[in-house]
């Protein structure tokens, strides 16, 4: 597993004796939330700063601001371009409504969104994505409009045809009685499949009882809080010096009770949220594993259907020749594809 | 596979299970990477039992790290007996007396090591204010409840075997089943005849029986208030569960009788515990056959025939029960409406405003004991839930290191396991400590419990004062209407010649009737100021005692509170120690 630490690029030469322009740098920070719009499109705008002194980047700092639609925007696009590569988690988007604008969860989400950017912004291909520069550059109209295009509900047709095309194979699959074809694997390959699924499990448990833990921290900072005030005002009905040391006790619990808040925060922040994160990860890692699969056996049905129009040309070869030309160009259009999903 | 198993299994229902699973984790002998685990003892043996670990737990805190703050902690740092260097002295030479036979170091005095408590399971001193134990007497004496020339005296119920046994009836159907417990009386009081073990068998019914006699006996004094009948089916009555319930409030009940200074030296108890076979206590008899008793009484009281001297004056100063003293019940009950609800002030009023005053503190007091008691009950809940959410917390990372361990492809991956292992070690042992922290705080935080039933004991009082005096008052009330009709009659009587026969028997009759109530009221008096003064006597003896109870509690509570806080943080401590090139790696980074 990685380690704990929080990647930050190398944005430390900022303050070092060295010249910045020496070594290349890209440092981002997401900060500064702010509420905008009001009632149910209400939705939180954050600050993104850039500094770099890329070539491919316009200038030293550029502030732009994003909404959390734009950083799925990233990622997804991320996530098509760069098949194969595990892609930084995103931290979840909200269920519960009300807990959606509270002070917590925003500052989590911040942390979070800042901890994304910066990983790709370390990772070496990642880092030199067209899509990132938009991202961190763009003006905002112009984020919109991607934005747009890629969350809108009309999806290319090229994806209808391939849901089309799943259905299609698994009915002739079920229909013909085929066993799911075997996704090209080496006995390291399935341990590492193996590992990262029991892997999220684990993971996964200690951070339920993270959040738990933190729970329990809170509850018993407000009852040793109620505890205080009931002991003071018990204290207040006897005399010295028993009174006085009951509130004295009432005093300390109260002071206590801060305390434990204060520290279901740091077990929050520290413990919890890196748990959570470290999920996301995993998760993320399933996802690109999920896509390997999915292109593995797009491949295998891509060199079913070449081979099925190869056998076609050869028949029509020796049979009819006006038709051999396109059944010719199709079949080149199917190896052309074929080789562009191996290279993926 | 263990993980996806148990990721639903984990709440509450499943506590049980988890528990063994922590009892029995093996602190250290995985037989794994981490051969350096400090817990690993010989005497652990596998078995991660209480004794295992705090002798593990003592070489713990024998790493004397800056963290185990001197123990001059939450107290107040006054003149108060509490932070008397004299205390702190027991507790070092508490410390070298062995709680558990395990803990075989002499520790270096910290609070670490003291945390227990008077209320100790070892020390099986429960509510009995002259114990002689020797952790009481250690502990303060300035505080200590019992009475310096009584130091040496005890008394010590217990109450055990509870028994079914039948009632013999000569009726085909046989008699009821009814349970009875043995009731042990260990006392060297020379009332009992000087040092001296003894048993009975008594029912409920008897206990019933004492606390009545109890009440009549001594009117105006807190006396304990006795466990509730339960109205249940027979059925119930006989289960497991009941009955257990039942012997233990027996037994807080009689331990506090004898507690109580005037009480345990009372002929009625005295007879409870001691006199064989049937208890020679006259019985309450049930309000029917009292009003047949009544009934018979009745018309003699009503047609004032020689009634009043039927009711023999020690009576009067009863309060008036249903059945027997219908008529002055009646009477008593117009007095008090009129009291209420009539313009005249009644003769008598309760005119101590240092009673009334005493009167009000007390109601506001219990107000907040009650509520102490249940900030106290979720302070409880709040400790356990953190005890166990710490320890699933602890056994999901021993799992993830395990899976670690099994499935690592680089050693990097194991020793980062191994580390993961420390902290979840740690994670479980200070879900033990929440445990043990939280049953001393239980027994702690009863003593306001105790009170709560104490201070029913002290209404108990105030109402026997205020039945008392509304006798006094109804009394006082009589005489001048009786008065009244004499002097009526006489007039009548003068007016015919030679003496009106008839009207002089009535006058005859009416003066003794005006002298017994005479008698009856100067009784009723003196009664009135009697219970008086065993109220004021009683509730200043209670306050004595509820203060020192109390600070005794607080100390209690807040030792055991710094003892464990103090134990935990070695632990948590020892752990960062030991990860501290993580933090280390990320500053340099």
């Amino acid at each position: 597993m990685e380690s704990t630490e929080q990647p930050r690029s190398i944005s430390g030469s900022m303050q070092s004796p060295r010249s910045p322009s020496s070594q290349p740098y890209l440092s981002v920070s997401v900060t500064d939330p702010v509420k905008l719009g009001n009632g149910v499109q209400a939705y939180i705008s954050y600050r993104v700063i850039t500094k770099t002194n890329l070539p491919e980047y316009q200038g030293p700092e550029k502030i732009v601001i994003r909404r959390y639609s734009d950083f799925v925007w990233l990622r997804d696009r991320l996530f098509e371009k760069y098949k194969g590569i595990f892609i930084p988690p995103l931290p979840e988007k909200s269920a519960v409504e009300k807990f959606r604008f509270s002070a917590e969860f925003i500052e989590m989400r911040r942390a979070a969104l800042d901890i994304f950017v910066n990983r790709i912004a370390l990772h070496p291909e990642l880092r030199q994505s067209e899509d990132l520069r938009t991202f961190l550059q763009a003006d905002e109209e112009t984020m919109d409009r991607f934005r747009f295009q890629e969350t809108g509900i009309f999806k290319k047709p090229a994806d209808f045809m391939q849901m089309f095309r799943d259905v299609q194979s698994k009915v002739s699959d079920a229909v013909l009685g085929k066993e799911k074809p075997v996704e090209e694997t080496t006995a390291a390959y399935e341990k590492l499949k193996h590992y990262i699924f029991e892997l999220e499990n684990h993971l996964a448990e200690a951070q339920k009882h993270a959040y738990r833990l933190v729970k329990r921290h809170r509850e018993l900072g407000q009852s040793l809080l109620d505890f205080g005030k009931a002991v003071k005002l018990l204290g207040a009905c006897e005399g010295e010096p028993t009174g006085k040391a009951f509130s004295d006790l009432g005093t300390k619990s109260e002071l206590l009770s801060i305390k434990l808040q204060k520290e279901a925060q740091q077990v929050l922040m520290n413990f919890e949220e890196p748990l959570k994160d470290y999920v996301r990860y995993v998760q993320s890692i399933k996802a690109t594993i999920a896509e390997r699969g999915t292109a593995f056996k797009q491949h295998c049905e891509l060199a079913e259907t070449t081979k099925l129009k190869e056998i076609n040309l050869d028949k029509l070869m020796l049979t009819r020749s006006d038709k051999v030309g396109e059944a010719e160009i199709e079949y080149r259009e199917k190896a052309r594809k074929l080789r562009e999903n191996l290279r993926g | 596979m263990m993980g996806s198993e148990n990721a639903d299994g984990f709440d509450e229902t499943n506590l049980n299970a988890q528990r063994d699973d922590m009892e029995n984790l093996d602190l250290g002998v995985d037989g794994d990477a981490g051969g350096d685990d400090p817990l690993k003892k010989s005497d652990v043996n596998g078995d991660a039992s209480n004794s295992g670990y705090r002798s593990a737990m003592s070489t713990l805190s024998n790493v004397r790290d800056p963290l185990s703050a001197p123990p001059t902690v939450m107290i107040p740092a006054n003149s108060d007996p509490l932070l008397a260097p004299t205390s702190y002295e027991d507790f070092r030479s508490f410390s070298s007396k062995p709680i558990s036979s395990d803990n075989s170091y002499i520790e270096p005095p910290s609070y670490a090591d003291v945390i227990f408590s008077p209320f100790d399971e070892n020390s099986d001193s429960e509510i009995n204010g002259a114990e002689d134990s020797s952790l009481h007497s250690q502990f303060s004496d300035s505080l200590s409840r019992s009475p310096s020339s009584s130091s040496s005296e005890y008394i010590k119920i217990t109450v055990s075997n509870p028994q079914k046994e039948q009632e013999s009836s000569n009726s085909i159907v046989g008699g009821n089943t009814y349970i009875t417990y043995q009731i042990t009386t260990r006392t060297n009081l020379p009332d009992f005849g000087g040092p001296s073990e003894f048993s009975v068998r008594r029912r409920f019914r008897d206990v019933v029986t004492l606390a009545d006699r109890l009440a009549e006996s001594y009117r105006g004094f807190c006396i304990p208030p006795r466990p509730d009948k339960s109205v249940v089916e027979s059925q119930v009555m006989q289960k497991q569960e009941f009955v257990e319930q039942r012997r233990v409030s027996l037994e807080k009940y009689l331990r506090r009788l004898s507690a109580h200074p005037v009480i345990r030296n009372s002929d009625e108890l005295k007879v409870f515990l001691q006199v064989q076979g049937k208890l020679p206590l006259p019985m309450s008899t049930d309000v029917a056959s009292r009003m047949l008793d009544g009934a018979v009484k009745l018309p003699k009281q009503l047609f004032g025939e020689g009634g009043a001297s039927a009711v023999p004056v020690h009576e009067v100063v009863q309060p008036a029960r249903g059945g027997r003293d219908l008529l002055r019940l009646f009477k008593e009950l117009r007095q008090s409406v009129s009291n209420d609800w009539g313009g005249s002030k009644p003769p008598v009023v309760e005119e101590d405003k240092e009673f009334l005053e005493k009167k009000e503190k007390m109601h506001e007091l219990e107000q907040q004991i009650i509520n102490a008691s249940q900030q106290a009950e979720s302070l409880v809940k709040a400790q356990q839930d953190m005890g166990e959410t710490m320890g699933e917390l602890g056994l999901a990372f021993i799992k993830l290191t395990k899976f670690e361990n099994e499935e690592a492809s680089s050693n990097a991956q194991r020793i980062r396991a191994n580390d993961m292992k420390n902290l979840a070690t740690a994670a479980v042992k200070a879900s033990r400590f929440y445990r043990e922290l939280n049953s001393q705080t239980v027994k702690h935080l009863d003593t306001l419990h105790e009170y709560l039933g104490m201070m029913m004991a002290v209404q108990g009082a105030f109402a026997d004062r205020s039945s008392a005096l509304l006798t006094v008052q109804t009394l006082l009330s009589e005489l001048p209407s009786l008065q009244a009709r004499v002097e009526k009659l006489e007039a009548a009587s003068s007016k015919v010649f030679g003496g009106d026969k008839s009207r002089m028997r009535k006058i005859e009759e009416l003066k003794e009737t005006i002298k017994v109530t005479e008698d009856a009221k100067n009784v009723a008096i003196r009664e009135y100021e009697r219970i008086k003064e065993n109220n004021r006597s009683e509730v200043d003896r209670l306050d004595r005692e509820r203060r020192s109870d109390f600070m005794n509690m607080m100390k209690g509570f807040v030792v055991n509170q710094v003892g464990y806080a103090e134990k935990m943080g070695n632990v948590w401590a020892k752990v960062a120690e030991e990860t501290n090139q993580y933090n280390r790696e990320k500053q340099s980074s």
